[in-house]
């Protein structure tokens, strides 16, 4: 049966019409989400680890392939090297008999030095070591998904480690997967110290490989191949943590190299040192009454208002 | 004659191809590569699937389906919510748009469109993540994986083009 051509006439402007409403609608909704994201950081977490949730498992499985290659091909590397390997793990074997009776004599004096003092040791870390099952560190974002969540024990917050050192902390966490906040990332933050020099920084990423130190506390007493390690200041990482080596110092920053190196990524630790330090999207700690708070706005606020007439 | 339910359930399965494998394009990309640096210039395999089906098959990529995409690839990208659904919307929009340059051309004609499009997709991602983060984003990775993703392009549209046959013997 043939459609009246009146129907037609009119219908197909309002089908076009009625598209492109849809279409800036679903625009209008994508920025939408982006300022409701600016604005509610938990809100989006949560329903974004939901999602991630569900597909781990594909991930998982994605995941496997991928690293089975890469354990084939290093493997056949270390068979053709193993000679020369063995001749320089016999000479490292040597030089570190000499550091071990060197750790064992420190260790002894450091316990009867810590019995003098009454030294108050810090809580035992517990870690959950788990696969990273995705590397979405893309060219915006520089995070992973590593396969361990809630029921694990991974909370918001801890750290991620590996035999190298610091990799990264715990953004946000589902029931069985979690995202990790590589430290190259634009907004990760890090307090620092250099560790020959003990000068206090912070490591800010910037989404390429090797983040900047900023805040130098004493004006660049910083050179090439120093090493830095975390501070424990802010109390989200414990003091001491190896972070990475610095590349060069210029003008335009302090860059360094971090020991972890993150395309390797297999199998990370996330490590909980007991720390309940000031994350951002935690609430703010509440000193006083939010009366008093407003009276003390209030007499913030008279002085700008002098200021302004 | 009804079609028997095995033949809709068939038909309907082939409708949905298209969006199931540019969503599995968004998984396969954030499959951990071990290679030193690729994780940084990881082609934007989705893209490939949205500009492809959009140019090719309008009707089986709407633009919801398409914001459904971009969506799930912020999620798993862990970029800010909603900044991929805006930038393959306006790539989805802009072929929609000039469907009459698109519709029918060859291959070389369609890559050259898709280097364009990704060329301002790239742009519009890196200008709003700069305004979203108030911070200029170093902007070489982005530009290597363009690159990747414009290499990668004849790749995986010839793979798809391989499926035409069976997805219109299905509608």
């Amino acid at each position: 049966m043939e459609t009246p051509r009146i129907i037609t006439r009119f219908a197909q402007p309002m089908r076009g019409l009625l598209h492109r409403f849809a279409y800036l609608g679903l625009i209008a909704a994508a920025f939408g989400l982006m300022m409701l994201g600016k604005v509610d950081t938990l809100l989006m977490d949560r329903a974004r680890v939901h999602v991630v949730d569900a597909v781990a498992p594909l991930l998982d499985a994605l995941s496997r392939p991928a690293a089975a290659i890469e354990n084939a091909i290093v493997k056949g590397r270390e068979i053709a090297r193993i000679h020369e390997e063995n001749a320089t793990l016999r000479a490292e074997v040597e030089k570190l008999r000499q550091w071990e009776s060197a750790a064992r004599h420190l260790e002894s004096e450091n316990e009867s030095l810590k019995t003098l003092l009454k030294w108050a040791p810090p809580p035992e870390a517990a870690f959950v070591t788990a696969r990273v099952i995705a590397d979405t560190g893309g060219t915006f974002v520089h995070s992973m998904i590593v396969g361990a969540g809630a029921q694990d024990g991974v909370k918001k917050g801890l750290v991620v480690m590996t035999g190298d050192g610091l990799a990264g902390r715990i953004a946000a966490v589902g029931n069985h997967s979690s995202r990790l906040l590589l430290l190259t990332d634009l907004n990760s933050r890090i307090p620092a110290i250099v560790e020959r020099t003990r000068t206090r920084a912070i490591l800010a990423g910037d989404n390429t490989d090797r983040p900047r130190l900023i805040h130098l506390s004493d004006g660049g007493a910083v050179t090439a191949g120093d090493r830095i390690v975390t501070s424990g200041h802010g109390g989200v990482f414990p003091p001491g943590l190896p972070i990475g080596i610095v590349t060069s110092v210029a003008e335009s920053g302090v860059l360094v190299q971090p020991f972890v190196e993150q395309a390797r990524l297999e199998f990370v630790r996330v490590v909980d040192f007991g720390l309940e330090g000031i994350l951002e999207g935690s609430p703010p700690p509440r000193i006083e009454p939010a009366s008093r708070r407003r009276a003390a706005r209030k007499e913030a606020a008279k002085p700008d208002e002098g200021t302004g007439r | 004659m009804k079609p028997t339910l095995a033949r809709q359930l068939d038909t309907q399965a082939r409708r949905l191809m298209p969006a199931a494998t540019t969503l599995a394009l968004v998984l396969l990309a954030a499959m951990p590569s071990h290679l030193p640096g690729l994780a940084r210039i990881m082609p934007l395999l989705a893209l490939i699937g949205v500009y492809h089906w959009t140019a090719h098959r309008p009707d089986l990529m709407p633009a919801r389906v398409v914001f459904a995409i971009g969506l799930f690839q912020d999620i798993v990208g862990g970029g800010p919510l909603g900044l991929y659904a805006a930038v393959f919307l306006l790539v989805h929009g802009g072929i929609v748009s000039q469907a009459r340059f698109f519709v029918g051309k060859g291959f070389i004609v369609l890559w050259f469109g898709f280097a364009l499009m990704s060329a301002a997709a790239a742009t519009a991602a890196w200008v709003v993540t700069a305004l979203f983060n108030a911070a200029l984003v170093d902007s070489r990775a982005l530009f290597y994986q363009y690159l990747l993703t414009l290499g990668m392009f004849p790749v995986l549209s010839r793979l798809f083009l391989r499926w035409h046959p069976s997805l219109v013997a299905g509608s």
